[in-house]
Protein backbone atom coordinates (compact mmCIF):
# COMPACT_ATOMS: atom_id res chain seq x y z
CA UNK A 1 0.00 0.00 0.00
CA UNK A 2 1.48 3.43 -1.26
CA UNK A 3 -0.73 6.02 0.65
CA UNK A 4 -1.75 8.80 0.47
CA UNK A 5 -3.12 7.28 -2.93
CA UNK A 6 -3.58 10.50 -4.46
CA UNK A 7 -0.16 11.75 -3.57
CA UNK A 8 1.21 8.41 -5.53
CA UNK A 9 -0.58 9.00 -8.73
CA UNK A 10 -3.18 6.68 -8.19
CA UNK A 11 -5.63 8.94 -9.77
CA UNK A 12 -6.17 12.51 -11.18
CA UNK A 13 -7.57 15.51 -10.00
CA UNK A 14 -10.69 15.08 -11.68
CA UNK A 15 -11.12 11.64 -9.96
CA UNK A 16 -10.46 13.60 -6.51
CA UNK A 17 -13.49 15.75 -6.70
CA UNK A 18 -15.59 12.68 -7.02
CA UNK A 19 -13.60 11.50 -3.64
CA UNK A 20 -13.75 15.02 -1.96
CA UNK A 21 -18.05 14.91 -2.67
CA UNK A 22 -17.94 11.08 -1.11
CA UNK A 23 -15.53 12.50 1.94
CA UNK A 24 -17.82 15.36 2.23
CA UNK A 25 -21.09 13.32 2.73
CA UNK A 26 -19.32 11.24 5.21
CA UNK A 27 -17.71 13.78 7.20
CA UNK A 28 -21.61 15.35 7.00
CA UNK A 29 -23.28 12.32 8.23
CA UNK A 30 -21.62 12.39 11.29
CA UNK A 31 -21.69 15.57 12.15
CA UNK A 32 -25.81 15.43 11.86
CA UNK A 33 -25.48 11.87 13.60
CA UNK A 34 -23.66 13.66 16.73
CA UNK A 35 -26.83 16.10 16.64
CA UNK A 36 -24.53 19.16 15.43
CA UNK A 37 -27.23 20.41 13.08
CA UNK A 38 -28.45 21.92 16.29
CA UNK A 39 -27.24 25.34 17.79
CA UNK A 40 -28.76 24.46 20.55
CA UNK A 41 -27.10 21.55 21.38
CA UNK A 42 -24.01 23.12 20.09
CA UNK A 43 -23.59 25.56 22.57
CA UNK A 44 -25.09 23.62 25.42
CA UNK A 45 -21.06 22.66 25.56
CA UNK A 46 -20.34 26.31 26.67
CA UNK A 47 -22.77 25.96 29.50
CA UNK A 48 -21.88 22.85 30.64
CA UNK A 49 -25.06 21.06 30.12
CA UNK A 50 -23.66 18.91 26.99
CA UNK A 51 -20.10 18.45 26.20
CA UNK A 52 -20.77 16.51 22.94
CA UNK A 53 -18.67 19.17 21.18
CA UNK A 54 -16.04 18.15 23.04
CA UNK A 55 -16.30 14.67 23.15
CA UNK A 56 -17.16 14.15 19.82
CA UNK A 57 -14.11 16.55 18.80
CA UNK A 58 -11.72 14.70 20.41
CA UNK A 59 -12.64 11.30 19.56
CA UNK A 60 -12.84 11.80 16.12
CA UNK A 61 -9.13 13.51 16.59
CA UNK A 62 -8.10 11.15 18.50
CA UNK A 63 -9.12 8.19 16.01
CA UNK A 64 -7.70 9.67 13.28
CA UNK A 65 -4.46 10.59 15.09
CA UNK A 66 -3.73 6.82 16.30
CA UNK A 67 -4.93 5.57 12.85
CA UNK A 68 -1.75 8.07 11.13
CA UNK A 69 0.38 6.41 13.72
CA UNK A 70 0.14 3.03 13.52
CA UNK A 71 0.02 3.30 9.16
CA UNK A 72 2.64 4.96 9.59
CA UNK A 73 4.96 2.75 11.71
CA UNK A 74 3.63 -0.11 9.69
CA UNK A 75 4.79 1.67 6.84
CA UNK A 76 1.48 1.61 5.00
CA UNK A 77 1.76 5.86 4.59
CA UNK A 78 4.38 8.07 3.89
CA UNK A 79 3.68 10.99 6.41
CA UNK A 80 5.44 13.85 5.06
CA UNK A 81 3.01 13.64 2.04
CA UNK A 82 0.26 14.67 4.50
CA UNK A 83 -0.23 18.26 3.81
CA UNK A 84 0.45 20.20 7.60
CA UNK A 85 -0.83 24.04 7.04
CA UNK A 86 1.81 26.02 8.82
CA UNK A 87 1.67 27.72 12.18
CA UNK A 88 1.60 31.69 12.28
CA UNK A 89 1.22 31.44 16.12
CA UNK A 90 -0.17 34.76 16.59
CA UNK A 91 -2.81 35.59 13.78
CA UNK A 92 -3.80 31.67 14.57
CA UNK A 93 -4.73 32.37 18.50
CA UNK A 94 -6.42 35.72 17.45
CA UNK A 95 -8.35 34.12 14.78
CA UNK A 96 -9.34 31.17 16.97
CA UNK A 97 -10.70 33.78 19.41
CA UNK A 98 -12.76 35.69 17.29
CA UNK A 99 -14.07 32.30 15.74
CA UNK A 100 -14.95 31.04 19.43
CA UNK A 101 -16.92 34.11 20.07
CA UNK A 102 -18.10 34.18 16.63
CA UNK A 103 -19.38 30.11 17.56
CA UNK A 104 -21.46 31.41 20.82
CA UNK A 105 -23.11 34.22 19.32
CA UNK A 106 -23.77 32.43 15.91
CA UNK A 107 -24.43 28.76 17.05
CA UNK A 108 -22.74 27.12 14.69
CA UNK A 109 -19.41 26.94 12.94
CA UNK A 110 -18.98 26.75 9.31
CA UNK A 111 -19.18 22.76 8.64
CA UNK A 112 -21.97 22.29 11.06
CA UNK A 113 -24.28 25.43 9.98
CA UNK A 114 -23.77 23.06 6.30
CA UNK A 115 -25.47 20.17 7.98
CA UNK A 116 -28.22 22.73 9.49
CA UNK A 117 -29.46 24.18 6.46
CA UNK A 118 -29.59 20.52 5.08
CA UNK A 119 -32.10 19.85 7.91
CA UNK A 120 -34.19 23.05 7.95
CA UNK A 121 -32.41 25.66 10.28
CA UNK A 122 -33.45 29.06 8.89
CA UNK A 123 -30.71 30.50 11.48
CA UNK A 124 -28.22 28.76 9.69
CA UNK A 125 -28.94 29.79 6.87
CA UNK A 126 -28.25 32.85 7.58
CA UNK A 127 -25.01 32.36 10.09
CA UNK A 128 -23.80 30.96 6.63
CA UNK A 129 -24.66 34.17 4.94
CA UNK A 130 -23.00 35.99 7.45
CA UNK A 131 -19.76 33.59 7.10
CA UNK A 132 -19.64 34.77 2.91
CA UNK A 133 -19.50 38.50 4.68
CA UNK A 134 -17.20 38.15 7.16
CA UNK A 135 -14.77 36.11 4.35
CA UNK A 136 -15.57 39.04 2.21
CA UNK A 137 -14.74 41.52 4.41
CA UNK A 138 -11.41 39.73 5.51
CA UNK A 139 -10.95 39.80 1.35
CA UNK A 140 -11.43 43.47 1.24
CA UNK A 141 -9.17 44.22 4.52
CA UNK A 142 -6.45 41.89 3.63
CA UNK A 143 -3.97 44.15 1.83
CA UNK A 144 -3.84 46.46 5.32
CA UNK A 145 -3.43 43.13 7.49
CA UNK A 146 -1.41 41.58 4.99
CA UNK A 147 1.86 41.69 6.99
CA UNK A 148 -0.24 40.56 10.59
CA UNK A 149 -1.35 37.57 8.27
CA UNK A 150 2.45 36.86 7.66
CA UNK A 151 3.97 37.32 11.17
CA UNK A 152 5.30 34.76 13.89
CA UNK A 153 6.11 32.42 11.03
CA UNK A 154 6.94 28.88 12.38
CA UNK A 155 6.70 26.87 9.50
CA UNK A 156 5.09 23.61 9.53
CA UNK A 157 5.92 22.43 12.65
CA UNK A 158 4.13 19.54 14.80
CA UNK A 159 4.16 19.61 18.51
CA UNK A 160 6.65 16.33 18.68
CA UNK A 161 8.94 18.52 16.87
CA UNK A 162 8.13 21.42 18.90
CA UNK A 163 8.70 19.81 22.68
CA UNK A 164 11.36 17.21 21.46
CA UNK A 165 9.47 14.54 22.34
CA UNK A 166 8.94 11.52 20.45
CA UNK A 167 5.99 11.27 18.18
CA UNK A 168 4.43 7.91 19.46
CA UNK A 169 5.24 9.48 23.31
CA UNK A 170 3.08 12.57 22.20
CA UNK A 171 0.28 10.18 20.46
CA UNK A 172 0.15 8.49 23.69
CA UNK A 173 0.03 11.69 25.97
CA UNK A 174 -3.20 12.96 24.05
CA UNK A 175 -4.75 9.92 24.39
CA UNK A 176 -4.57 10.21 27.86
CA UNK A 177 -5.63 13.91 27.98
CA UNK A 178 -8.26 13.03 25.83
CA UNK A 179 -9.84 10.26 27.61
CA UNK A 180 -8.87 12.72 31.15
CA UNK A 181 -11.39 14.95 29.59
CA UNK A 182 -14.08 12.28 28.69
CA UNK A 183 -13.99 11.39 32.84
CA UNK A 184 -14.50 14.94 33.68
CA UNK A 185 -16.82 15.48 30.85
CA UNK A 186 -18.99 13.29 31.61
CA UNK A 187 -18.57 14.33 35.51
CA UNK A 188 -19.46 17.54 35.10
CA UNK A 189 -22.68 16.55 32.89
CA UNK A 190 -24.08 14.72 35.68
CA UNK A 191 -23.55 17.30 38.12
CA UNK A 192 -25.60 19.62 35.78
CA UNK A 193 -28.35 17.35 35.55
CA UNK A 194 -28.74 17.52 39.29
CA UNK B 1 -52.16 1.88 23.06
CA UNK B 2 -51.66 2.16 18.61
CA UNK B 3 -52.29 6.09 18.60
CA UNK B 4 -49.09 6.41 20.41
CA UNK B 5 -47.06 4.15 18.63
CA UNK B 6 -47.70 5.99 15.50
CA UNK B 7 -47.03 9.30 17.14
CA UNK B 8 -43.78 7.99 18.16
CA UNK B 9 -43.02 6.85 14.58
CA UNK B 10 -43.01 10.60 13.74
CA UNK B 11 -40.73 11.39 16.58
CA UNK B 12 -37.79 12.08 15.47
CA UNK B 13 -35.07 9.48 16.46
CA UNK B 14 -32.30 10.84 19.34
CA UNK B 15 -29.26 11.52 18.81
CA UNK B 16 -25.80 8.89 18.14
CA UNK B 17 -23.80 7.94 21.33
CA UNK B 18 -21.05 10.86 20.60
CA UNK B 19 -18.05 8.66 21.21
CA UNK B 20 -19.61 6.47 18.07
CA UNK B 21 -20.22 9.70 16.37
CA UNK B 22 -16.46 10.69 16.84
CA UNK B 23 -15.01 7.53 16.05
CA UNK B 24 -17.19 7.53 12.89
CA UNK B 25 -15.70 11.07 11.85
CA UNK B 26 -12.52 9.99 12.82
CA UNK B 27 -12.58 7.32 10.41
CA UNK B 28 -13.64 9.30 7.43
CA UNK B 29 -10.99 12.32 8.37
CA UNK B 30 -8.20 9.31 8.11
CA UNK B 31 -9.63 8.36 4.96
CA UNK B 32 -8.93 11.18 3.94
CA UNK B 33 -5.79 11.32 5.09
CA UNK B 34 -4.87 8.02 3.48
CA UNK B 35 -6.67 8.56 -0.05
CA UNK B 36 -6.05 12.22 -0.48
CA UNK B 37 -3.14 12.66 2.09
CA UNK B 38 -4.73 16.19 2.94
CA UNK B 39 -7.55 16.65 5.77
CA UNK B 40 -11.25 17.81 5.78
CA UNK B 41 -12.10 21.66 5.70
CA UNK B 42 -15.25 23.84 5.34
CA UNK B 43 -14.70 27.57 5.04
CA UNK B 44 -12.46 27.45 2.36
CA UNK B 45 -14.66 26.54 -0.17
CA UNK B 46 -16.77 29.60 0.48
CA UNK B 47 -13.67 31.37 0.07
CA UNK B 48 -13.40 29.77 -3.13
CA UNK B 49 -17.20 31.00 -4.13
CA UNK B 50 -16.65 34.67 -3.28
CA UNK B 51 -13.74 34.35 -5.50
CA UNK B 52 -15.77 32.97 -8.22
CA UNK B 53 -18.10 35.66 -8.15
CA UNK B 54 -16.03 38.52 -7.83
CA UNK B 55 -14.48 36.96 -10.77
CA UNK B 56 -17.45 37.67 -12.38
CA UNK B 57 -18.24 40.86 -11.02
CA UNK B 58 -14.54 42.08 -11.48
CA UNK B 59 -11.91 40.38 -12.65
CA UNK B 60 -9.21 43.20 -12.08
CA UNK B 61 -10.19 43.81 -8.22
CA UNK B 62 -9.48 39.96 -7.88
CA UNK B 63 -6.83 39.60 -9.62
CA UNK B 64 -5.06 42.49 -7.43
CA UNK B 65 -6.05 41.14 -4.66
CA UNK B 66 -3.53 39.15 -3.16
CA UNK B 67 -6.37 37.00 -0.84
CA UNK B 68 -8.58 36.41 -3.80
CA UNK B 69 -5.81 35.46 -6.19
CA UNK B 70 -4.71 32.42 -4.07
CA UNK B 71 -8.16 30.92 -4.59
CA UNK B 72 -7.96 31.77 -8.89
CA UNK B 73 -5.06 30.05 -9.16
CA UNK B 74 -3.40 30.07 -12.15
CA UNK B 75 -6.83 31.15 -13.75
CA UNK B 76 -6.85 28.38 -16.13
CA UNK B 77 -10.01 26.61 -14.42
CA UNK B 78 -12.77 27.81 -12.27
CA UNK B 79 -12.40 28.47 -8.51
CA UNK B 80 -15.67 26.15 -7.94
CA UNK B 81 -13.21 23.22 -9.82
CA UNK B 82 -12.11 22.84 -6.20
CA UNK B 83 -11.43 19.87 -3.94
CA UNK B 84 -13.07 21.63 -0.67
CA UNK B 85 -15.95 22.87 -2.89
CA UNK B 86 -16.71 19.68 -3.81
CA UNK B 87 -16.24 18.39 -0.57
CA UNK B 88 -18.68 20.78 1.16
CA UNK B 89 -21.28 19.62 -1.11
CA UNK B 90 -21.05 16.42 0.09
CA UNK B 91 -21.56 18.23 3.67
CA UNK B 92 -24.93 19.56 2.64
CA UNK B 93 -25.40 15.88 1.22
CA UNK B 94 -24.15 13.76 3.64
CA UNK B 95 -26.73 15.91 6.37
CA UNK B 96 -29.66 15.49 4.26
CA UNK B 97 -29.05 11.67 4.30
CA UNK B 98 -28.63 11.64 7.86
CA UNK B 99 -31.08 13.68 8.52
CA UNK B 100 -34.15 12.00 6.62
CA UNK B 101 -33.10 9.03 7.55
CA UNK B 102 -33.72 9.56 11.19
CA UNK B 103 -36.79 12.07 10.56
CA UNK B 104 -34.82 15.24 11.59
CA UNK B 105 -35.46 17.47 8.73
CA UNK B 106 -37.78 19.97 9.88
CA UNK B 107 -37.75 23.91 9.02
CA UNK B 108 -37.48 26.44 11.92
CA UNK B 109 -35.27 28.41 14.36
CA UNK B 110 -32.81 26.85 16.64
CA UNK B 111 -32.88 29.12 20.43
CA UNK B 112 -33.52 29.17 23.51
CA UNK B 113 -37.40 30.84 25.16
CA UNK B 114 -35.76 33.97 25.82
CA UNK B 115 -34.69 34.81 22.81
CA UNK B 116 -37.07 37.21 19.61
CA UNK B 117 -36.55 35.34 15.81
CA UNK B 118 -35.45 38.49 14.53
CA UNK B 119 -32.66 38.95 17.39
CA UNK B 120 -31.58 35.57 16.83
CA UNK B 121 -31.10 35.86 13.19
CA UNK B 122 -29.06 38.75 13.87
CA UNK B 123 -26.52 37.15 16.35
CA UNK B 124 -26.70 34.56 13.68
CA UNK B 125 -25.42 36.93 10.73
CA UNK B 126 -23.13 38.47 13.43
CA UNK B 127 -21.89 35.02 14.40
CA UNK B 128 -21.14 33.71 11.13
CA UNK B 129 -19.67 36.96 10.04
CA UNK B 130 -17.24 36.12 12.86
CA UNK B 131 -16.50 33.12 12.04
CA UNK B 132 -15.52 33.82 8.51
CA UNK B 133 -13.15 36.43 9.15
CA UNK B 134 -11.43 34.89 12.12
CA UNK B 135 -11.92 31.48 9.71
CA UNK B 136 -9.43 33.28 7.45
CA UNK B 137 -7.11 34.80 9.63
CA UNK B 138 -6.34 31.72 11.48
CA UNK B 139 -5.85 29.75 7.99
CA UNK B 140 -9.09 27.75 8.51
CA UNK B 141 -11.75 26.98 10.88
CA UNK B 142 -12.83 23.90 13.33
CA UNK B 143 -12.67 21.40 10.19
CA UNK B 144 -9.78 22.12 8.67
CA UNK B 145 -7.83 23.41 11.45
CA UNK B 146 -8.90 22.24 15.03
CA UNK B 147 -10.20 18.01 13.45
CA UNK B 148 -7.29 18.04 10.86
CA UNK B 149 -4.76 19.91 12.18
CA UNK B 150 -5.66 18.37 15.25
CA UNK B 151 -4.99 14.92 14.51
CA UNK B 152 -1.75 15.62 12.77
CA UNK B 153 0.02 17.45 16.45
CA UNK B 154 0.06 20.44 14.54
CA UNK B 155 1.34 23.48 16.58
CA UNK B 156 -0.31 26.31 14.99
CA UNK B 157 -3.74 23.89 15.14
CA UNK B 158 -3.38 23.31 19.20
CA UNK B 159 -3.20 26.69 19.75
CA UNK B 160 -5.83 27.44 17.52
CA UNK B 161 -8.42 25.05 19.03
CA UNK B 162 -7.68 26.07 22.73
CA UNK B 163 -8.33 30.06 21.71
CA UNK B 164 -11.40 28.87 20.38
CA UNK B 165 -12.80 27.05 23.51
CA UNK B 166 -11.12 30.00 25.54
CA UNK B 167 -13.32 32.57 23.16
CA UNK B 168 -16.50 30.45 23.46
CA UNK B 169 -16.46 30.16 27.12
CA UNK B 170 -15.24 33.82 27.72
CA UNK B 171 -18.08 35.07 25.70
CA UNK B 172 -20.83 32.35 26.90
CA UNK B 173 -22.04 34.65 29.51
CA UNK B 174 -23.31 37.17 27.75
CA UNK B 175 -25.00 34.55 25.48
CA UNK B 176 -27.21 33.06 28.04
CA UNK B 177 -30.59 34.52 26.65
CA UNK B 178 -30.82 33.37 23.34
CA UNK B 179 -29.62 29.69 24.40
CA UNK B 180 -30.50 28.88 28.07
Amino acid sequence: MNAPFFKYGLFGDDFSLVVAFLIGIGFGFFLERAGFGSAKKLTAQFYFIDMSVFKVMFTAIVTAMLGLYYLGVLGLINLSLVYLTPTYLIPQILGGLILGIGFVIGGYCPGTSCVAVSTGKIDALVFLIGVVAGIFAFGEVFPLIKNFYYSSDMGQLTLPQLLNIPYGLIVFLVVLMAVGGFIGAEFVEKKMKK
Amino acid sequence: MNQTENENTFQPKPYSNPYLAGIGLGLVLLLSFVIMGRGLGASGAFSSAITAALDKLSPEHVKSNEFYSEYLGDGTKSPLKDWLVFEVIGVFAGGLLSGALAGRIKKGIEKGPRVSNSSRLLFAFIGGALMGFGAKLARGCTSGQALTGGALLNVGSWAFMMCVFAGAYAFAYFMRRQWQ
